[in-house]
């Protein structure tokens, strides 16, 4: 541990520290949540150019040039996204944040061989080694499932939890032998390890629960952050991965909460088996489908209708199609609102975003608890590109992965339209009742291509 | 005062800040909320930089600048697609403003 940090540059610290609570204080609101960002950008960007002056540092150049390297990548890659594939991107920024902390740890473990440092030490670095693999290496699982790279539905084979044990103790043990007596290439066999362990942690996980596990994940870097902080005497780093460590672990429980799950369950559910149901399949069970022509009469002379927009509608890109639709149907005279489960898209909020980005005004979108009351006096239910926020057997089957999720209550609408792309099954991977009773119509096709076909259709009545 | 216990007490009020900010935020928030945290813990930048200015060997030098390019990746990524979340949510909020701008 470094103590003799000049004090000018511990006082800036300290701001810097302040400006990130601040920060995270700010995201909470809706008005202040821009410039809470920007005040943490600015922190880190103080914080960054002050740690030139904290000791001697050699490899200045290369440093500076490995700083740009990674701002373009990370300008490009945050400015190139697609809002609807945002949640993958918040995952691997959090994985190779862990990855950065895991390697920050290695090389100070490879600094503190041979020299007496205390035993708490020692420990805090292993954990930063350790947990910071766990986390870059289940990001990128989380990524790759987000992504679509590899199926959505929890991975499950024999021995995995075996597996998954093994890999940890393992490393808890060797993380002790390090704490004895330091030796770095212990320290890359733990940080393997730590992969392996991440890559197992994140595999049982449906696609449904993946939010969970990206925000969990979020607050174990924070921890790691933290403790490499310890490790390196360094008080921002403390203070700051604390503060996400912390207020991640809490955000995690809320967004489980809102999806009637405990976050145990969510991580281990699939091992106990039970979420097998469904088949991943397209199902050929009879339904009731019609053209753009019908669906547009029933909406045209519906005075209530709520709008339950999903992740098709946004991959689709067909929600300013959708923001056009409804402000005609506003203007003929009917209602319309739109309900936004909490987690409709792949991340909670994300929702949200989307429709702000389609300039959805604020008001007419209404949040879950606040708008299932009015469902029964909906003359027209239409379900755009969303499917497991609407599926009763949340409500009804035990054995479904997604039972004791809070859902809209579409079922209670006098009619349920559904656009679809197929009758594949959504993103949790089970079938959904309500496409087979019959006061549900099915509009099949492509969101942006019969949005516009309904849009017309409606102007034309 | 033990300088282990003033990290320890350090860190102890820190948990307690963290947990109290994010206390009361609305279920529109998580996605931005979660998004800047994970930009704020892209501060093992400074630790990155810290270890990997004395690096004494090629092969700590090169793992360190990896580190550095990872952790910035993390840290100005994080904060400018936060931003470009926010910047859709504040959009509508001014429809109007583009009518006059001429102050």
């Amino acid at each position: 541990m470094v103590t003799d940090v000049p004090v000018w540059v511990q006082l800036v610290y300290l701001a810097a520290a302040i400006c990130f609570v601040l920060a995270l204080k700010g995201l909470s609101s809706p008005g202040t949540a821009r410039r809470g960002n920007l005040l943490g950008a600015g922190a880190a960007v103080v914080a960054t150019a002050v740690v030139f002056f904290e000791r001697d540092l050699d490899h200045v150049v290369p440093i500076l040039v490995a700083i740009a390297v990674g701002s373009v990548v990370g300008v490009v890659g945050s400015r190139r996204v697609q809002m609807t594939q945002m949640p993958q991107l918040v995952a691997l920024f959090n994985g190779v944040g862990g990855g950065a902390a895991a390697l920050v740890a290695l090389l100070e473990l490879h600094e503190l061989v041979g020299s007496a440092v205390p035993a708490v030490v020692l420990v805090a670095t292993v954990f930063t080694v350790l947990v910071g693999s766990v986390s870059f290496a289940g990001s990128v699982v989380t990524f790759a499932k987000l992504q679509e790279l590899m199926t959505t539905r929890p991975v499950v084979f024999p021995g995995l939890p075996v597996a998954f044990v093994v890999a940890l103790v393992g490393a808890v043990v060797l993380g002790a032998l390090v704490v004895a007596d330091p030796v770095v290439w212990v320290g890359v066999v733990i940080a393997v390890l730590g992969l392996v362990v991440g890559v197992l942690l994140v595999l049982p996980v449906g696609g449904a629960d993946v939010p969970i596990v990206i925000s969990l994940l979020n607050a174990f870097t924070g921890l790691t952050v933290a403790a490499g902080g310890y490790v390196l005497g360094n008080t921002l780093l403390l203070v700051a991965g604390t503060l996400v460590g912390a207020s991640g672990t809490l955000l995690t429980v809320m967004m489980a909460r809102g999806m009637g799950r405990s976050v145990t369950n969510t991580l281990f559910g699939a091992l106990k088996g039970g979420s097998t149901l469904g088949a991943g399949e397209a199902s050929d069970r009879p339904v009731r489908s019609a053209n753009a022509e019908d669906v547009a009469i029933m909406l045209g002379y519906a005075d209530r209708v709520i709008v339950v927009p999903g992740y098709g509608l946004a991959v689709a890109q067909a929600q300013h199609t959708l923001r056009e639709l409804v402000e005609v149907l506003a203007a003929r005279g009917t209602t319309v609102d739109y309900a936004i489960h909490p987690v409709a898209g792949r991340m909670p909020g994300h929702m949200n975003v989307l429709l702000a980005e389609a300039q959805v005004p604020y008001e007419q979108l209404r949040e879950m608890d606040d708008v299932n009351g009015e469902f029964p006096q909906a003359d027209v239910v239409l379900v755009v590109g969303a499917n497991d926020v609407v599926n009763p057997a949340a409500r009804t089957s035990p054995g479904a992965p997604i039972y004791g999720m809070p859902i809209l209550d579409a079922d209670q609408g006098r009619q349920v339209v559904f656009m679809k792309r197929s009758m594949r099954p959504g993103f949790a991977g089970i079938e959904n009742e309500l496409l087979f009773e019959p006061r549900t119509t099915l509009l099949f096709g492509d969101a942006k291509e019969q949005m516009g076909k309904l849009l017309n259709a409606v102007k034309a009545l | 005062m033990n300088p282990d216990v003033v990290w320890l007490t350090i860190f102890v009020l820190s948990v307690f800040v963290g947990v109290e900010v994010v206390s009361k935020v609305s279920s529109t928030l998580h996605t931005p909320l979660m998004s800047g945290a994970n930009a704020i813990h892209g501060i093992i930048l400074v630790g990155a930089i810290l270890v990997t200015g004395s690096a004494d060997t090629t092969l700590t030098l090169v793992v360190g600048l990896v580190a550095v390019v990872l952790a910035t990746v993390n840290l100005v990524g994080g904060f400018v697609v936060t931003d470009r979340m926010l910047q859709m949510f504040g959009a509508r909020r001014r429809p109007v403003a583009k009518t006059d701008g001429d102050r």
